[in-house]
């Protein structure tokens, strides 16, 4: 499978990732590759620690065990300045979108430019009009972010993440709560720029639908490990019944429906004798 | 259960953590000390918020403290025939002690808990975040620009708290309960020290001004990033800056002026 391809094809590399978050553990024995130039998916169940795969991509967190390689650099093992310089080449869209509140949406595309570059101011508003004319937000320049809705937000925070032409992007749950033309622009924005800027993607999601129309490859992650990979017809073909039960959505199966509880029948006479408590 | 030993061992070994952590914080903002000579611009703005914004709060409660203190210096001084003095006891109480001390309270309340619930908010909405994953530093870029503005103002408040101080009780002693002009102001100009007083209370402001600002933002920046969680890290930022700013004053107090 994956494992087999040459490596020069494989832009981030994740072997052996093991997390904890306090007690629990999130990953345990992960081991993921993306490939250049591609869309790929990671899709499971909420919480199962896909925007902490992210943040340890980004190196904002430190796996117990296990290595991930970005561009052929380890990054749990590099310096403050070299992960800064790596972070630059890479951009990530937040769930919430996290733009500056005080900032116009002008400057919070213009932020990592004047943070990171000297270019003078014509060539900042150039930079910053391309970017959001990408976005298709270039009259929206002079709002405040609290006055955009929360598709907009995100494609602003798309137009912020490309300011600096990063190699790759990872998106945080990008179709979450958007409504269905939102979430359109959304998918055709996350496909056409991974095509025509030749960039790299990740996108975490539990929108199945929306996530398997733009994915190259998918990963589906639950209780800590990989249980299903493939292109997205291979996973709507399969024929496990979690990846089943996940796909389409239904309310039982695998995982079952109720929370684990003692015996329906025993718990409501034991409650109406007062006890149960 | 545990025992009340252990209890006060964790609580003992949680405050140190706290304050190791609050140690490694500000080692890490003042090495952003270098980009903010070559980005003034940051701190002006944030002096203008938490400083210049303070003013009017500063001024009113400063013109206050020193109508009280002439109405009740008089009271005390003139059963001594002393009331020549007033301006003295006026001025030295001002500037040794309630201008620092006041203004430091009056910061913490009006720009302390402001900046620990902007840091707290933009943790809970996930802008530091993003601004690590922009390689941009918040420490840096936004907490460090915040405090050397806090500790840059603190001194300059508590300057204008002192003056209007001053002023206060020179309305009261002067010109309504008729202290002569004169001796209001030779005997204040003669006794209080340049040194001993005034320099000593600027000293005391800078502390004050570090301890304040110090605990506010690192309250914001260690917040729960949930609504709950910033509004105990803004009542946090008050208490504590509180209680820091009153039990230093006694240290510093016994420091400077314990051999007189």
């Amino acid at each position: 499978m994956t494992a087999n391809l040459p490596d020069d094809d494989v832009l981030v590399s994740i072997r052996d990732l093991v997390f904890y978050h306090g007690e629990r553990k999130i990953f345990d024995g992960v081991d993921l590759d993306f490939r250049k130039g591609r869309v790929t998916a990671i899709m499971g169940p909420s919480g199962t620690g896909k925007t902490t795969l992210l943040k340890l991509i980004g190196g904002q967190l430190r796996p117990h065990r296990g290595t991930i390689v970005v561009d052929s650099r380890d990054v749990h093992r590099l310096g403050t300045t070299e992960l800064y310089e790596l972070r630059k080449r890479m951009g990530m869209l937040f769930q919430s979108g996290a733009l500056l509140t005080d900032l116009s949406v002008f400057e919070n595309v213009a932020f990592p430019l004047r943070e990171h570059t000297r270019l003078p101011e014509p060539v900042i508003r150039s930079l910053v009009l391309m970017k959001l004319h990408a976005v298709g937000l270039r009259g929206a320049r002079d709002l405040k972010p609290s006055q955009l809705s929360g598709g907009m937000a995100r494609r602003v925070a798309l137009a912020r993440a490309i300011a600096l032409d990063p190699m790759m992007i990872l998106y945080d749950e990008p179709f979450t709560g958007q409504d269905p033309i939102s979430m359109g622009v959304l998918v055709k924005l996350i496909r056409d720029l991974n095509r025509e800027l030749g960039l790299t993607s990740i996108v975490v999601s539990h929108d199945v639908k929306e996530t398997l129309t733009i994915a190259d490859y998918a990963y589906l992650i639950s209780g800590g490990q990989v249980v299903g990979e493939g292109t997205p017809s291979a996973i709507a073909a399969s024929d496990s019944p979690w990846i089943r039960q996940f796909v389409h959505g239904d309310a039982d199966g695998p995982v079952p429906f109720h929370y684990p509880a003692p015996d329906y029948r025993a718990d409501l006479l034991g409650a109406a004798t007062g006890r149960g408590h | 259960m545990a025992d009340p030993f252990q209890r006060l061992g964790r609580f003992t070994l949680g405050a140190l953590q706290k304050l190791g952590r609050a140690l490694f914080f500000m080692a890490h903002v003042w090495l952003g000390t270098v980009d903010l000579v070559l980005r003034p611009r940051l701190v002006i703005s944030q002096m203008f918020f938490l400083g210049v914004m303070s003013v009017l709060i500063v001024a009113v409660s400063g013109l206050f403290v020193g109508m009280v203190l002439g109405l009740q210096g008089y009271n005390v001084l003139s059963d001594f025939g002393a009331e020549q003095t007033l301006g003295v006891m006026v001025a030295a109480s001002l500037v040794r002690e309630l201008g620092p001390v006041v203004t430091a309270l009056l910061f913490s309340g009006r720009a302390g808990s402001a900046l620990t619930a902007e840091i707290g908010l933009m943790k809970t909405t996930e802008q530091l975040a993003g601004m690590e994953m922009m390689a941009v530093d918040p420490l840096r870029r936004v907490v460090a620009p915040r405090f050397f503005a806090g500790v840059a103002s603190m001194p300059l408040l508590a300057a204008l708290f002192s003056m209007v101080g001053v002023m206060g009780g020179y309305f009261v002693g002067v010109g309504l309960l008729g202290v002569d002009e004169g001796a209001f102001w030779s005997q204040m100009t003669a006794k209080i020290d340049f040194y001993d007083d005034v320099v000593n209370g600027v000293i005391k402001s800078a502390v004050f001004g570090v301890i304040v600002t110090w605990i506010a933002v690192y309250e914001g920046y260690d917040a729960v990033p949930t609504a709950e969680g910033v509004s105990r890290a803004t009542t946090r930022s008050v208490v504590y800056s509180a209680f820091a700013v009153l039990g230093s004053d006694f240290v510093l107090t016994a420091l400077m002026f314990g051999d007189h």
